[in-house]
């Protein structure tokens, strides 16, 4: 409650420092030190408050709740009053099946990188060409990146089903013999999977990566051209490293992203067959909510946070440092 | 530096100030006046007004509702009813916090079994036991589901058995003569319809429940009755009589029943779907529950699909030691909560069981078997009618092992029998999972 009634009164302060002066710029160097130092500290306050409070509210202190949570046993009745300590955090990190989802979000999170970046700027470099339709396909590539995850996943769910799109495609062209149960069988239905999720989010990375593309000044590549540089070595001396900064936070964007990957598998596996497609976030799910675990649900909510956070905080500090600090062509060539 | 200090300190500042709002704000619900319209648990003669959480969120069971509350209130004048609807997949996250919380609703949806069990443990299901004693004599057996240690805390309005639908068509086009009495039947049969080219079983295995049907099955029909009441009451599975079925389970898998790539098949989600495959003549049969006709009816262009659905028991397994004729089954009910009016409440759940509402539930809004048998004339179909008159004579009903068991230990048994459909596990695998999962209550 202080801030309330001392905000207002410091606002008060300034206010009247502001109107009773009749020529501002002699009266405001007069004011004091404190004063000024007052005035700076209700502006942060009257401004940061809202935002602060928001995140407060509705990211630490979960954050912290959960954290509480998970050290009981506790179905979601009754009072939080079976103790256990880290017991549901070391039963989450000894269960095979939750190492197996945290592998699958690793997986997927390689093969974006792996898949995902080479494709994206191919295709963002031929994009970037003056073209006939090139606008068209822009919108063409980022179409997928509109649909939502359900809709994505519904419609894939339906192209894939036995005997479906890509069965009756593959018989047309003559390679019935490489039909697979796409979404049953537990060898490939991560694979699946991850094609459906690039398909969705490849469109992202090229329109990113576009960005990035138009932001490198055209003088740069004329004077590589004018100094005899064939169009290979412009790319690959010139427009890829000055690319590097939009690469490093779509990589970024697309490992939080696949560690947290959920809709798209929760509604066209449900993580299964026998697990082979779960991730960390359908693992919370079943055996948070769907057991009314809730205890054990928020250790691996916890888990899954700091395994997030930790991520971020050493992404940031060692691949992204340089671009945070606005040193975009520290090191070219 | 100093400017950076001065931010921190604000951050902190203004931290504080927003954690001393989120205090009051809590502290604020509880000097609050109650918003769901309960009065407490006292049987005052003053006007009331309940409110009631149910999963009809869409017709014709919002419409049959919505009349009972009106025919209800020309009735009782002084008893008002809200009527709540709630999509049934949120029931699982929204009650605990309901129950939690110092004003749940009065009335809502209820399945019996270990979650009414766990339930209970917030304090706030009232005990209907003494509130209804003739109506739980109409019920019979059908009130066991909503019973904890023999006492009433929820009540049915519709029943549901579990049996295999299957397709006359293809039976006759397969030189099938009529539905098998034993496994050993049933596994000819098998062999015949995958002969004429037809699969002969669509499971929907990527939804897990479907699967373990097939496992609860066969612990019904190798434990005795009384077994299986030790077992739930024990929360454990860990009987040779369980293991045994897991066995059952295996060589009736090796016979390789299913429709390729099973463990993707949804259950009851499109025309690919199990329930879609036989509705379209895709399949042969299905074990699914009696509501199985009302899921095809949008997942087919065929309308004449009901004429040429049948309905046979899960058939007898030889040598094994329970009754063939107990069936697997469940339902839907509701429960009243402490704070809920009485008796306004417990008699407002019995009217709903009054043989005029059940026979619209029945007619009307197609819930499956109606609680009350005299409402028995309102089922449409003759399969509905033979599962009626089975489940009458039957010795015993058990609840789906998922639901008779507490929550957590019936997801585990889900997702162990599911594992064990793709492969992985054994059948002592299964039990020991589900005892795991109980030991962890």
């Amino acid at each position: 409650m202080s801030h309330l009634t001392s905000a207002p009164a410091a606002a008060g302060t300034a206010a009247a420092g502001a109107t009773t002066s009749p020529g501002p710029a002699p009266r405001r160097r007069r004011l004091t030190l404190p004063l000024r130092l007052g005035r700076k500290h209700a502006e942060l306050a009257l401004l940061l408050t809202p935002a602060v409070a928001l995140f407060v509210l509705f990211v630490l202190l979960p954050i912290c709740i959960a954290a509480y949570y998970g050290l009981f046993n506790w179905s979601g009745y009754g009072p939080l009053s079976d103790f256990t300590g880290v017991h549901n955090y070391r039963l989450v990190l000894s269960d095979p099946v939750f190492r197996g989802s945290l592998l699958h979000n690793v997986i997927i999170a390689v093969l974006s990188l792996l898949v995902q970046l080479p494709i994206s700027i191919a295709l963002a470099l031929l994009l970037n060409r003056r073209m006939r339709g090139g606008t068209f396909l822009r919108l063409a590539v980022f179409a997928p990146y509109v649909l939502s995850e359900a809709t994505t996943a519904v419609l894939w769910l339906l192209i894939l089903q036995p005997g479906g799109f890509v069965d009756q495609v593959m018989r047309a062209v003559g390679l019935g013999g490489l039909i697979h149960p796409w979404l049953a069988d537990p060898a490939i239905v991560l694979y699946t999977l991850f094609a459906v999720v690039t398909w969705k989010y490849i469109g992202f990375g090229i329109i990113l990566l576009l960005a990035g593309l138009q932001g490198i000044p055209a003088e740069l590549r004329e004077a590589a051209a004018i100094d005899g540089a064939s169009a290979w070595q412009t790319t690959r001396r010139i427009t890829l490293p000055l690319l590097g900064p939009t690469i490093r936070i779509w990589a970024f964007l697309s490992i939080i992203g696949s560690l947290q990957l959920f809709d798209i598998v929760w509604i066209m596996t449900i993580g299964g067959p026998a697990n082979a497609s779960s991730t960390m976030v359908t693992y919370m799910i079943q055996n948070g909510f769907r057991s009314l675990e809730f205890g054990y649900g928020s250790a691996v909510a916890v888990i899954l946070f700091v395994v997030s956070f930790v991520f971020a905080l050493l992404y940031q500090r060692f691949a992204l440092r340089r671009d945070t600090a606005g040193a975009l062509t520290g090191a070219v060539g | 530096m100093t400017s950076m200090r001065s931010t921190r300190k604000y951050a902190a500042m203004t931290a504080a100030t927003a954690a001393a709002l989120i205090l009051a704000a809590c502290g604020g619900g509880s000097s609050g006046s109650s918003s769901g319209g309960s009065t407490g648990s006292s049987t005052s003669s003053g006007p009331v007004t309940l409110s009631w959480w149910n999963n009809a969120t869409a017709d014709p069971l919002k419409g049959v509702y919505l009349e009972a509350i009106k025919n209800y209130h020309a009735a009782h004048p002084k008893v008002s009813i809200t009527n709540v609807p709630i999509q049934n997949e949120q029931f699982p996250t929204k009650m605990p916090l309901a129950l939690q919380s110092s004003n749940p609703p009065d009335i809502f949806q209820q399945w019996g079994g270990g979650q009414e069990a766990t339930q209970l443990k917030s304090g706030k299901l009232a005990d209907l036991t003494s509130r209804v004693p003739g109506l739980i004599k109409t019920l019979g057996p059908a009130a066991q589901g909503w019973q904890v240690n023999g006492q009433q805390y929820g009540i049915p309005y519709d029943l549901h058995m579990v049996g295999f639908w299957y397709r006359k068509d293809l039976f006759a086009k397969a030189g099938i003569s009529g539905p098998p009495a034993t496994m050993d039947q049933l596994n000819a049969d098998v062999a015949k319809l995958k002969a004429a080219n037809i699969v002969p079983i669509a499971v929907g295995s990527k939804d897990r429940w479907p699967d373990a049907f097939y496992w609860d099955y066969f612990v019904v029909r190798e434990c005795s009755v009384s077994q299986l009441q030790t077992a739930v009451k024990a929360t454990s599975a860990n009987y040779p009589c369980f293991v045994k079925a897991g066995n059952d389970l295996k060589s009736f898998m090796a016979t390789k029943p299913f429709q390729t790539g099973f463990l993707g098949t949804p259950a009851q989600v499109g025309a690919g779907s199990s329930a879609g495959m036989v509705a379209n003549g895709k399949a042969a049969m299905e074990l699914q529950g009696d509501w199985d006709p009302a899921v095809m009816t949008p997942l087919t262009t065929d309308k004449n699909y009901l004429s040429k659905l049948g309905w046979f028991p899960f058939p007898a397994v030889s040598g094994a030691a329970g009754d063939p004729k107990v069936l697997l089954g469940g339902g839907d009910g509701f429960s009243c909560t402490t704070s809920a009016p009485e008796p306004a409440c417990a008699d407002f759940l019995a009217y709903l069981d009054s043989p005029e509402v059940q026979k619209k539930l029945v007619a009307t809004a197609n819930v499956g078997l109606p609680a009350n048998p005299a409402a028995a004339s309102a089922l449409t179909l003759p399969a509905e009618r033979q599962i009626l008159q089975l489940s009458q004579a039957a010795p015993f009903v058990q609840n789906y092992l998922d639901i008779a068991y507490p929550t957590n230990v019936g997801q585990a048994l889900d997702n162990a029998v599911a594992d064990y459909f793709a492969g992985q596990g054994t059948p002592e695998s299964i039990v020991s999972t589900i005892d795991q999962a109980a030991a962890q209550q």
